[in-house]
């Protein structure tokens, strides 16, 4: 199916988010995910079903002022 | 001492870890400065990028407490969204709401920004709000739940130092129990001592440090500047007055 990921489209055979976290090497990240502009916390990515033209937003620590 | 949310800081200085010239550089500068608190966010990281883990790997080291960020949202949904991405993120119920409301002043939208401390305050989240020095809005977002306020000095990034001295003096004097940042505008680090002066409990700010020549001698001089403006402070500066009065005594003054 295809989603978007931080914008990008892209074609996954992901069925969870926490697959889609494997297949972009972020499975141990330090990340938060979201998925149509809503947070899904760590702990709900095994059980967060994908579906196509889902809108998933991976972020990580970055500098801030 | 204020505290902040029950966290007594031990520096009212508070940087930011953005526009740095090296990470070596961004960790000298938190030596040199004695900051207690790193501002941080919350950005993109997919595929094969390690930017972001690499950055906290740095962060992590500053022993400092983490205050992250909802930099560059305009709404409340982003702004919420963020947030909780943010508390995950960084372990910490600390979060600088940050809602704009003007692309060019980079003002914040005080209706936005309301909205959102509501939904984080009841959601427990500890509430750093960037704001503007209104006294209603201030009066709204401490009704909403925020322990803490943070009145912008000048506009983000322009060093102009603090704009409303009348109205961040009112501020002060409006709540006396709340502990107040000023966040933002700062250039040099007499404006920060300043800030100090009128009872002010921090400062934060990153681009005056982070774009200084010499950024780590810069986040010095800031850090002395908040301890030399705290302690005038607290040593009850005298009151000034337009005409002059000598100080030497003018008694015993020989007749020449």
């Amino acid at each position: 199916m295809k989603i978007t990921v931080n914008g990008v489209s892209v074609e996954t055979d992901a069925t969870t988010l926490a697959q889609l976290l494997v297949e972009h090497g972020k499975a141990e990240a330090k990340i938060a995910t979201a998925v149509n502009e809503a947070f899904v916390p760590a702990i709900a990515r095994e059980t967060h079903s994908l579906a196509d033209g889902d809108r998933v937003e991976i972020v990580a620590p970055r500098q801030g002022g | 001492m204020r505290k902040f949310y029950g966290v007594e800081l031990s520096s009212p200085l508070m940087l930011g870890t953005s526009q740095y010239p090296s990470p070596a550089v961004l960790a000298e500068a938190f030596r040199r400065s004695g900051a207690s608190v790193a501002t941080v966010s919350v950005r993109r990281e997919a595929g094969g990028d390690t930017a972001g883990q690499d950055f906290w790997a740095l962060i992590e080291n500053l022993g400092v407490a983490i205050l992250p960020n909802t930099a560059g949202c305009h709404s409340v949904k982003e702004a919420v969204t963020t947030a909780h991405m943010a508390r995950e993120l960084f372990d910490t119920k600390w979060i600088k709401l940050e809602v704009i409301g003007h692309s060019d002043s980079l003002q914040p939208d005080p209706f936005n920004t309301l909205e959102a401390a509501r939904i984080l305050c009841a959601d427990g989240f500890e509430v750093f709000p960037y704001c503007t020095e209104d006294l209603v809005l201030c009066e709204r977002l401490v009704e909403a739940g925020c322990e803490v306020l943070m009145p912008w000095g000048a506009p983000i990034g322009t060093g102009l130092g603090l704009n409303n001295i009348f109205g961040l003096r009112a501020l002060r004097a409006q709540f006396p129990d709340i502990p107040l940042v000023i966040d933002a505008g700062l250039g040099v680090p007499s404006q920060a001592a300043h800030a100090m002066e009128l009872g002010y409990d921090a400062v934060l700010l990153n681009t005056a440090v982070a774009k200084a020549g010499d950024p780590a001698a810069m986040a010095d001089a800031f850090g002395k500047a908040v301890v030399a403006g705290q302690l005038a402070y607290a040593a009850d500066p005298m009151e000034p007055r337009d005409m002059a009065a000598p100080s030497t005594p003018v008694l015993g003054q020989a007749i020449l």
